[in-house]
């Protein structure tokens, strides 16, 4: 039972962050989500300690605000600045990781939270953080609700605006012209990366959020032109990275979150041979 | 006080490691920083920093030792590999450079976690320890970790500095250096292994996700205060030692606070500041400049309206009510309001019962502006050839920036006109 927990969760997460990551990359934003995924930290701390605990919305509030800030930084920096996009998200993520780590070490005190959850969570403790009904039965694993309200979120979200996000996407000038508002859609999107970030983070970790959200979708770019194909596509081959990266694991007695990883990059490195054998 | 001078009089061997140790790999890193910043790719010393995890673990497993220099070949191989894989990524597959960055950084991370817990379940004793390469143990240094520390930063500045001219080339302008025979490819390849090194070696101290922001912060704080790249990689060097210095600090005067945070802390301090303060390419002085010119615009703008009202009835120094001056030329209200108080403020424009009149140098700008904007007509219809009715929008442009010089200039081309394309005259 415990396995069937532990592979949901990370198909769960695994899916989520595949239909997110699908448009970071067909955006080139790959690395606004990798930087979102660490400067989420001093949101998280900082909510912790105004709620006092990490079972709270504050947490989901307060890293989706730092999320949306570090788009905007970024943006800011850029335009304001002219300070190129690669050093604009260098500097601005590291330095809000930075201010987290210090605030961690400053709480560590009364905190059950480290730096070694943040970076590679612990998706092996899902099973036994239960949720229970006011009578006290027990409904599921926490982590397995929250997700799935998540992915839930994330799915309406993409299949209401469908439409607006293709546009925006592949042709910002011309959403522009119509009048869809681009950086609407783009820090929406950027919101739900964050959001996604805090709710797999404790079970995932923030370093592997960021390899869910590109590698899947990356392998499924190399093999598709169409955008539904594609979310379809990442969406498999992060269930599949979720149900051989457990069997791995088992196997080598090693992190689960880090044998998911390491199955989505050879699911990559099969599509990549499978492209460049067909040229 | 009494901890400064203590931190400073280096009474313990332990701080003057970690002093020693966090200034030398913080330069070494904003050197070589520089470059990648140049080319664009400060991201690369994330992708290696995260990359070198599983050639540690790799490295440890075949030796079973935690030798550093072992750890640091292993992870010297494995940050090469990334850099390679990186590159075939964007070079033989649609996917582009941000992807193939993320995607090489977090996946040789997760194999690389996954090797760490296998070792660390696997019972072997000896692998306590291994972990300082993610999180850095800056305040931990010992003598031995100096010396390679000491080691690899000598050998990254006098690669550095030997090949200099060289680097300097292929990070601005790759395409002329090939042209002009430069060995390309060679000389990447020393780029790209000793920045691998530097960040190596960085990682030790700060940790993973921190190295990155050793590399980038430094240069592109650096970069606000000078075009020159020599000067950057000194200002970039300076800051990186200060910082390191303070970190050191901080976490000797609060043995609780960790040195590599803090150390990118100051550095992110350092470079906010810049980017807002920097003279001539600081935030704050380009808003500031924005701003003023915009006014200037707003205000030139203005005292032609004044002008062409002047022309029409005869008189320039007649009173002219709102309207008159908005059917000469639409501002919005709140602009309005703006320019004419700033206007009266200068003493160009005065005002009598809710009208206004201009003064004499009011009338003198207005004029002036007046002559630029149609000389400006007059010039791009007899030598552009452009219709008439197609010359007022760029004129109206370029008369807010011509100089007295160029005036003269364009003046004794036309010939001293006196009339412009629509047979307004050109005032003296």
């Amino acid at each position: 039972m415990d396995a069937f927990w532990i592979i949901l969760t990370g198909s769960l997460v695994a899916v989520s962050c595949a239909i997110l990551g699908s448009f970071l990359v067909l955006r080139k934003m790959s690395m606004v989500g990798d930087a979102i995924s660490h400067s989420v930290l001093p949101g998280i701390v900082i909510a912790f300690f105004i709620a006092g605990s990490m079972q709270s919305v504050w947490m989901l509030v307060g890293a989706g605000i730092l999320g949306v800030l570090t788009t905007f930084l970024i943006e800011f920096f850029h335009q304001k600045g002219k300070l190129q996009t690669d050093a604009s998200i260098g500097v601005t993520f590291t330095w809000l990781f930075a201010l987290g780590v210090i605030l961690v070490t400053y709480y560590a005190g009364n905190a059950h939270i480290d730096q070694d959850c943040i970076l590679h969570g612990e998706i092996a403790y899902v099973p036994i953080d239960l949720m229970y009904t006011a009578s006290g039965d027990p409904i599921g694993p926490k982590a397995v609700i929250i997700l799935s309200v998540v992915l839930i979120t994330i799915l309406l979200f993409v299949t209401l605006f469908y439409k607006e996000l293709f546009i925006t996407t592949f042709d910002a000038s011309f959403a522009q012209a119509i009048g869809i508002s681009t950086s609407k859609w783009h820090y929406a999107l950027m919101g739900l990366v964050s959001l996604t970030t805090v709710a797999s983070f404790e079970s995932v970790g923030a370093i592997l959020v960021v390899a869910l959200l590109i590698a899947p979708a990356a392998s499924a770019y190399l093999i598709t032109n169409k955008l539904s194909t594609m979310l379809i596509l990442s969406s498999a081959f992060g269930v599949l990275s979720s149900f051989f990266g457990y069997w791995l694991s088992y196997l080598l007695d090693g992190s689960i979150a880090g044998a998911m990883v390491t199955v989505s990059g050879i699911i990559f490195a099969i599509c990549y041979t499978i492209v460049r054998l067909k040229k | 006080m009494e901890t400064l001078i203590e931190f400073f009089s280096f009474k313990y061997p332990n701080i003057k490691y970690v002093v020693f140790g966090t200034i030398l790999l913080s330069i070494s890193s904003a050197v070589v920083g520089c470059f990648t910043f140049i080319k664009k790719k400060s991201l690369v010393g994330d992708v290696i920093s995260h990359a070198v995890l599983p050639g540690i673990c790799i490295s440890f497993m075949a030796s079973g030792s935690k030798d550093p220099f072992l750890l640091i070949i292993g992870a010297f191989i494995s940050g090469w590999i990334s850099i390679l894989v990186m590159d075939a990524i964007t070079r033989n597959t649609k996917i582009k450079e941000d992807a193939a960055t993320g995607l090489s950084l977090s996946v040789f991370f997760g194999i690389g976690i996954l090797l760490m817990t296998y070792i660390q379940h696997s019972g072997n004793a000896s692998q306590s320890g291994l972990d300082t390469f993610l999180f850095g143990k800056a305040a931990a240094l010992v003598g031995k970790d100096l010396m390679a520390f000491s080691l690899i930063a000598v050998i990254v500045l006098i690669t550095v500095f030997l090949f200099y001219k060289e680097f300097k080339l292929i990070s601005f302008d790759p395409q002329f250096a090939r042209v002009i025979g430069l060995p390309i490819k060679r000389l990447e390849t020393i780029l790209t292994s000793i920045t691998v090194l530097a960040v190596v070696t960085g990682i030790q101290a700060v940790g993973v996700v921190l190295m990155a922001a050793m590399l980038i912060t430094p240069a592109a704080a650096a970069r606000f205060w000078t075009n020159r790249l020599s000067r950057m990689i000194l200002l970039a060097s300076i800051f990186g030692a200060f910082s390191g210095i303070s970190g050191a600090y901080i976490s000797y005067s609060a043995p609780s606070m960790p040195t590599g945070p803090w150390m990118v802390m100051i550095l992110s301090i350092i470079a906010l500041i810049s980017f807002f303060f920097a003279p001539s390419k600081g935030i704050v002085i380009r808003q500031w400049r924005r701003f003023s010119i915009q006014r200037q615009l707003l205000e030139e703008n203005l005292l032609k309206a004044f002008y062409r009202i002047g022309e029409n009835s005869g008189d320039h120094f007649s009173q002219v009510a709102i309207d008159d001056i908005q059917l000469i030329r639409n501002f919005s209200p709140a602009q309005l309001a703006k320019g004419l108080r700033k206007l009266r403020v200068n003493g160009y424009v005065q005002r009598d019962n809710g009208t206004w009149h201009l003064t004499n140098e009011g009338f003198e700008k207005g004029k002036r502006i007046t002559r630029l904007h149609r000389l400006w007509e007059l010039y791009l219809t007899k030598y552009l050839r452009i219709a008439p009715d197609h010359v007022h929008e760029d004129a109206d442009t370029i008369e807010h920036v011509i100089t007295p010089e160029l005036e003269a200039r364009l003046e004794k081309l036309l010939e001293y006109p006196t009339s412009d394309p629509h047979s307004s005259e050109i005032p003296k």
